[in-house]
C-alpha cells in the first residue's frame, strides 16, 4: 500500500517546497533577529514559532497523503460549507489584528481560516466543474461556478481583507481552462486597462482614446457582424467605466488606497508616510547588489527597517541579504513549481484533478505575483502572504494543504480514469 | 491557447520580476547608499595631534581642551535666556539667530551654538548646564601655544574647506586640518588618523551595536610628535629685534641645511588663531594689506639681493677662469662704459684686487668681472647661460624645494630673457646692457631664504643640503633623501677662499668694520637695494632696503643668516646690526653689545612705512641718493 502510493508522488513538486519553506525559514530568522539568538526552537521568538509550524505541517503532509484521494472530492461540498461557516464566523467571535478581523484566537495563537477558504473553494469549484451535468460554456453554469468563487471572497472583502479577497480572481484561469469564453479575459484586460489609464490621464481623454480605438476596430472589422450596435455598447461602457473609476477613486477611496496606486504609477512619492513601505523595501533589495550582504548581515532588515518584513515584505530580505542571485534563484523555484503543477494538471484524466491543479497553480501565482510584484515596487500594496515563505502557521498550512492534496491526486491519476 | 495561456503569464512575470531585480540591485547604484545612510552611522574616533619641539626639546605646541556648546533643538525645554546668555556673554538675538540655524539643519542633530568657551566660561557653565535642556557641551582639542613667536613657522589649524573634502577622502566636513608652516606641510604627521567606527542603526535612530561586528571599524593612530630645526630662543630674539620694522631674517646651520629661525615682520602670536576670536584675529591679519603679517617675507620677498651677490660674480669668475685674485681693476667713482655712461661707485682707494673689491663693495671690480664671465664666450647669450647655471646650483632662480609649505623662485635672467626684451635677433645686446647684473640689481631676485641658502653654501665652500624644518619625528632624525643630500655647486671648492676672505675683511676693514662681534670672527657682506613702489598708480622710489648676509665662525661655520630690511637705509644700519646681534644670541647665548642691541629694539622705521601713504612728497635715504654701497 505504502509503497504503491509513494511511488507516484511528484517528488520534485515536494522537493521544491521544502526547499521554499527552508530558505523562507532562513531569511524569517534573519529578519526576526534579536540580538541574542538562543536556540532555533524558541517559542516566544517569531523564527521559533515558525519553526514549530513547519515541523507540524510535516505531520499535517503525512495525514494529507495518506488520506485516499476520493476523499477530497467526496467531501469538497461539505468542506466547502464549513469553511463558509468558519469565515462567516469571524464575524461574531474573530480577533481585530492589524485593522482586519481575520482570525480566531485559541489559546496562544490565532488562526487565520481565510487562509483554508480558498482551498476549500478550490475543491468545490473543481466538483462543480468536473460534474458531469455541467458545462461551462452555458451561461447558466457559468453564474454558478461565480457564486461558489465569489461566496467567500463576499465574505472576506468586508473585515478587511481585500487582499485575501483579490486571490479568488485566480479561479480564472482553471475556468478559461476548462472552456470560459475568452472574451471575458478581454474584457478584463481592457477594464483594467481602462481603469490604469483613467488614473494617469483624465477620464476625457481615455474616452477619447476608447473612441478612436473601437471605431478603428469597427472600420477595419472583418465580419459584417456584430453589427455598430455592439461596438457602440462597448464604447459606452469603456467610458461608462472610466468616469465611474474617476468618480471611485476621487471620492470613495479613501486617500491611503490613492497613494497605493499613485506610488506604483509614479505619480507622487511620499517616502517617510505611505511611500515609506515601498520605499524601504526597495531599498533593501536594491543595496543587495549581486550577492547580498549575507545572511544576518542586511543592514535594512537588522535596523528593522522594512515594516512587516516577516510577513508581507519577506522577499526585501531575500534581496538584501542574498542580492540578485538569491532572489531570483527564489524567483526561480516559484516559477517551476508552478510550471510543474500545470504540467502535472495537464497529464491528469480526472477533470477534478485537473480543475483543481490549475486552481492550485493559479492561487499561487496571483500570491506570488502580488505580493513580489508589491515588494519590488511594481504593484500597489497589497497585504498578502509569499507562499510558503511569509511568517504563519495559518499561511503556511494553507498552502500547505492547497499543494499537498494536488500532491495525493497526482499520485493516484491512474485509479480515477474512469471519471475523465 | 488555453492550455498555455497560464504557462505565458507565468514566465512573463518571472521575466518581469529578473528584470525589475536586475535594475534595483544592479544597474542603479543608488540604493547601497541610501541603506549605509538609513542605518549606518559613522562615527569618528580623533587622535591627539602631535606635539611640537623646538631643536633643543623645548615643547612650543601642545594641545589643550576646548569645549563647545551644542544643542538638539527637539530637546529643548523654555529656559532663562538672559541668565545663558549673560554666562556666555552674547545677546538674545545671537542665541535666536543659532538656534533658528539649528532648527533648520536638523531637529533631531545636533549643531553648534558656541565655540570654544573659556576655561571659566566652561567652568561657570557646567554647573547650570543641567537649567539647559536640549544643550550640552562638546569637548574637543585644540592647539596650545608655549610660545608667542614663529606664528609664520608654526602654520594655524583650521576647519577644512569644501574644496578639501572634495579632493581628500580622509576629511569630512568640520575636521580640522594645518594649514601653512609645519602644521600645513607635515599634517599628515601630525594628525596621525582618525579611527572610525560604524554603529548600525535602527528605524528610530538608535545604536543597536558595531556594524559587522566591528570588522571595519579601524582604532585612531596618534599624531606624531615632531621636532623642528627652529630655535626658540634665537626666533624669539630675531623677532624681538624686528618689531616695528619689516623684512625677514633666515639663520641656517650650514652643516646640515637646518632653518634656526625663520623670522618674519611683522608678525602675529599663534594664539591669536585659536579659539572664539580665531575668526576675528584671522580677519584682521587678513586686511592688513600695508603690513600684511600673514605674508611669509623669509620665504616669499623678492627682492633685489643687491651686493651680498657680488660674492657670486667673484665666485663664477674665478671657476671660468677669466679672472686671477691679484688682478686689479681702477674706479674713479664709478664704472665708465659706452659712450660717456657711468655706472657709479662711492669713495674708497683704488685699484682693487678681490679680496678688497668684496670688502669695499666695488661695482667697478665687478663689472669688469661680470662683463668678463659674458664675454668669454663667442655670444652674450652663451656667456649669460653658462653665468646663470652657476647661479642655479646656488639654489637661486627657482624654488629651494623646502619642506615649508610656501616659497617663491626669485629670478636669475636667462639668454631668452634679454633676447625677449631687446627682440633678438631683429636687435643685438651685449654685456653692458645687463651690468646692473653684476652688483645685484636689476633683474636679479632672491628670497631671504634663498639668499641664507648662498650664504650657507660658500660658508661650507661649495655645498649645501636643502634648507628644511623638520629634524625629527618621534626622536628619530629624519631620512627624506630631498634633505640629507649633499648638493654641489658648480664651483670648485679651492675658489671659495678668497671670497671667503673678502668677506672676512669686510668686518675687519670694509663696508662692516664698525660691527666687529667680539670673540667671533664673522664673514659677511653688506647690501642696499633700491625699490619702487606703485601707489595709487604713481611710481615712487622708496629709501633702499637694508640687506646684510653673514656666517661664523669663519672656519667652522655654524650659522649663516640672511637678513633684509625693508627701507632700512643702507646694509650695515639694520640689517649687519641684527645679523650680528643674532650670530652672537646663537653662539654665545646672550648679547654683549647691550648699546647695539637696545639702540636695534628702539628704532622704529614705522614713519618711513608712512611716508608713501601720506600723500605728500617726501624724502629718502635721509635726504641723500645713494643707491648702494
Amino acid at each position: 500500500m505504502m509503497a504503491r502510493s509513494t511511488a507516484g508522488f511528484d517528488w520534485l513538486s515536494i522537493l521544491i517546497y521544502f526547499l521554499l519553506v527552508a530558505i523562507g525559514w532562513v531569511n524569517i530568522y534573519s529578519a526576526s533577529l534579536d540580538d541574542a539568538a538562543t536556540s532555533l526552537i524558541a517559542l516566544d521568538e517569531i523564527y521559533g514559532k515558525q519553526m514549530l509550524w513547519i515541523l507540524l505541517s510535516v505531520f499535517l503532509i503525512v495525514i494529507l497523503l495518506s488520506l485516499e484521494a476520493k476523499f477530497y472530492e467526496r467531501f469538497s461540498s461539505v468542506i466547502y460549507i464549513i469553511s463558509l461557516i468558519s469565515i462567516v464566523g469571524l464575524f461574531f467571535f474573530g480577533k481585530t489584528i492589524n485593522g482586519a478581523t481575520s482570525w480566531y484566537a485559541i489559546g496562544g495563537f490565532t488562526i487565520q481560516p481565510a487562509e483554508f477558504a480558498k482551498v476549500a473553494t478550490a475543491l468545490a469549484l473543481s466538483k462543480f466543474i468536473s460534474d458531469i451535468q455541467t458545462n461551462i460554456k452555458n451561461l447558466g453554469d457559468q453564474f454558478k461556478a461565480f457564486i461558489i468563487i465569489a461566496l467567500p471572497a463576499l465574505i472576506i472583502l468586508p473585515q478587511p481583507d481585500a487582499g485575501s479577497a483579490m486571490v479568488y480572481a485566480a479561479f480564472f484561469f482553471p475556468l478559461y481552462r476548462e472552456g470560459l469564453s475568452g472574451v471575458y479575459l478581454i474584457a478584463a484586460v481592457c477594464g483594467i486597462l481602462v481603469f490604469l489609464l483613467t488614473l494617469i490621464f483624465s477620464p476625457i481623454w481615455v474616452s477619447i482614446g476608447a473612441a478612436v480605438v473601437i471605431l478603428l476596430f469597427y472600420f477595419f472589422r472583418k465580419k459584417k457582424r456584430p453589427g455598430a450596435l455592439a461596438y457602440l455598447s462597448i464604447l459606452i461602457m469603456a467610458v461608462a467605466l472610466s468616469f465611474s473609476v474617476d468618480y471611485i477613486f476621487e471620492n470613495i477611496f479613501e486617500q491611503r488606497h490613492r497613494d497605493r496606486f499613485n506610488i506604483v504609477l509614479g505619480q507622487e512619492v511620499d517616502n517617510r508616510g505611505i511611500g515609506y513601505n515601498t520605499n524601504q523595501s526597495e531599498i533593501a533589495i536594491g543595496s543587495g547588489s549581486w550577492f547580498g550582504k549575507g545572511w544576518t548581515e542586511g543592514t535594512q532588515t537588522k535596523g528593522g527597517f522594512v515594516p512587516e518584513q516577516h510577513t508581507d515584505y519577506i522577499f526585501s530580505t531575500v534581496g538584501e541579504e542574498w542580492g540578485f542571485v538569491g532572489s531570483t534563484v527564489v524567483v526561480f523555484l516559484f516559477i517551476f513549481l508552478m510550471l510543474r503543477i500545470i504540467y502535472l494538471a495537464e497529464r491528469q484524466k480526472s477533470q477534478f484533478h485537473r480543475v483543481y491543479g490549475y486552481s492550485v497553480a493559479g492561487i499561487l501565482f496571483v500570491h506570488f505575483f502580488v505580493n513580489i510584484g508589491m515588494v519590488i515596487g511594481i504593484f500597489p500594496t497589497v497585504g498578502i502572504p509569499l507562499p510558503f515563505f511569509s511568517y504563519g502557521g495559518s499561511s503556511l498550512w494553507g498552502f500547505t494543504i492547497l499543494l499537498f492534496i494536488f500532491i495525493k491526486l497526482d499520485a493516484e491519476r491512474m485509479s480515477f480514469g474512469r471519471t475523465s | 491557447m488555453r492550455k498555455i495561456l497560464l504557462y505565458i503569464i507565468i514566465i512573463t512575470s518571472g521575466l518581469i520580476f529578473t528584470a525589475r531585480l536586475f535594475y534595483l540591485q544592479i544597474m542603479d547604484d543608488s540604493f547601497t547608499g541610501l541603506s549605509e545612510n538609513n542605518a549606518i552611522k559613522v562615527i569618528y574616533d580623533y587622535p591627539q595631534r602631535g606635539f611640537i619641539y623646538d631643536r633643543n626639546g623645548e615643547l612650543m605646541v601642545s594641545n589643550q581642551p576646548s569645549y563647545d556648546v551644542m544643542v538638539i533643538p527637539q530637546n529643548l525645554k523654555p529656559f532663562d535666556t538672559t541668565e545663558f546668555c549673560g554666562i556666555l556673554g552674547i545677546t538674545p538675538q545671537q542665541l535666536a539667530r543659532s538656534l533658528d540655524k539649528a532648527k533648520i539643519y536638523s531637529p533631531r542633530l545636533p549643531s553648534l551654538v558656541i565655540p570654544q568657551l573659556t576655561k571659566s566660561e566652561y567652568a561657570y557653565l557646567q554647573e547650570k548646564m543641567r537649567k539647559y535642556e536640549g544643550f550640552y557641551i562638546q569637548k574637543r582639542s585644540l592647539r596650545d601655544y608655549y610660545t608667542k613667536h614663529g606664528a609664520n613657522v608654526l602654520g594655524y589649524i583650521a576647519e577644512v574647506n569644501q574644496r578639501t573634502v572634495n579632493e581628500n577622502p580622509y576629511y569630512i566636513s568640520g575636521d580640522l586640518i594645518g594649514k601653512q608652516g609645519i602644521e600645513g606641510f607635515y599634517e599628515e604627521l601630525l594628525r596621525g588618523v582618525k579611527g572610525v567606527k560604524y554603529i548600525q542603526k535602527d528605524r528610530f535612530n538608535r545604536n543597536i551595536g558595531p556594524y559587522k561586528e566591528g570588522i571595519y571599524d579601524t582604532l585612531p593612530k596618534k599624531g606624531k610628535d615632531l621636532t623642528i630645526t627652529i630655535d626658540a630662543e634665537l626666533q624669539k630674539y630675531g623677532e624681538l629685534l624686528m618689531e616695528n620694522k619689516r623684512g625677514g631674517i633666515v639663520a641656517l646651520e650650514p652643516a646640515t641645511g637646518e632653518i634656526l629661525s625663520l623670522i618674519t615682520a611683522p608678525n602675529y602670536d599663534p594664539a591669536d588663531l585659536v579659539g572664539r576670536k580665531r575668526s576675528e584675529n584671522f580677519t584682521k591679519l587678513w586686511l592688513d594689506s600695508i603690513g600684511n603679517p600673514l605674508y611669509d617675507r623669509g620665504l616669499l620677498a623678492e627682492y633685489p639681493p643687491g651686493s651680498p651677490f657680488k660674492t657670486m660674480n667673484a665666485l663664477i669668475g674665478l671657476q671660468e677662469g677669466v679672472v686671477d685674485t691679484r688682478d686689479k681693476f681702477s674706479c674713479q667713482m664709478g664704472y665708465y662704459y659706452g659712450r660717456g655712461r657711468k655706472f657709479g661707485c662711492h669713495a674708497h682707494s683704488s685699484p682693487l684686487s678681490m679680496v678688497n673689491g668684496i670688502a669695499q663693495s666695488c661695482n667697478a671690480y665687478f663689472i669688469n668681472v661680470y662683463r668678463r664671465i659674458i664675454e668669454k664666450y663667442p655670444t652674450p647669450q652663451e656667456g649669460m647661460d653658462r653665468w646663470a647655471a652657476h647661479l642655479k646650483s646656488f639654489g637661486l632662480g627657482d624654488y629651494l624645494g623646502s619642506d615649508l609649505s610656501t616659497g617663491r623662485p626669485g629670478k636669475v635672467p636667462s639668454s631668452d630673457y634679454y633676447n625677449k626684451i631687446y627682440n633678438y635677433p631683429t636687435y643685438k645686446w651685449y654685456s653692458t646692457a645687463t651690468i646692473s647684473n653684476a652688483v645685484g640689481q636689476g633683474e636679479i631676485l632672491t628670497t631671504p631664504i634663498q639668499l641664507a641658502n648662498m650664504t650657507a653654501a660658500i660658508a661650507n665652500r661649495g655645498w649645501f643640503y636643502t634648507p628644511h624644518i623638520l629634524k625629527e619625528v618621534e626622536g628619530t632624525p629624519i631620512k627624506d633623501e630631498e634633505f640629507t643630500r649633499k648638493k654641489h655647486t658648480t664651483i670648485d671648492p679651492e675658489h671659495f677662499g678668497p671670497v671667503v676672505e673678502g668677506m672676512h675683511e669686510v668686518y675687519k676693514s670694509g663696508t662692516a668694520a664698525a660691527l666687529r662681534v667680539p670673540g667671533i670672527e664673522v664673514a659677511g657682506k653688506t647690501g642696499t637695494a633700491e625699490n619702487f613702489v606703485r601707489v595709487g598708480g604713481k611710481r615712487m622710489q622708496l629709501t633702499d632696503h637694508s640687506i646684510f648676509v653673514a656666517f661664523a665662525p669663519v672656519d667652522d661655520p655654524k650659522i649663516a643668516i640672511a637678513v633684509f630690511v625693508e627701507n632700512g637705509y643702507w646694509g650695515g644700519r639694520y640689517a649687519g646690526r641684527i645679523a650680528g646681534l643674532m650670530i652672537e644670541k646663537y653662539l654665545k647665548g646672550e648679547v654683549t653689545r647691550k648699546d647695539m642691541e637696545n639702540w636695534i629694539l628702539e628704532k622704529s622705521l614705522e614713519e618711513e612705512y608712512k611716508k608713501p601713504y601720506s600723500g605728500e612728497p617726501f624724502l629718502i635715504n635721509d635726504g641723500k641718493k645713494y643707491s648702494w654701497l
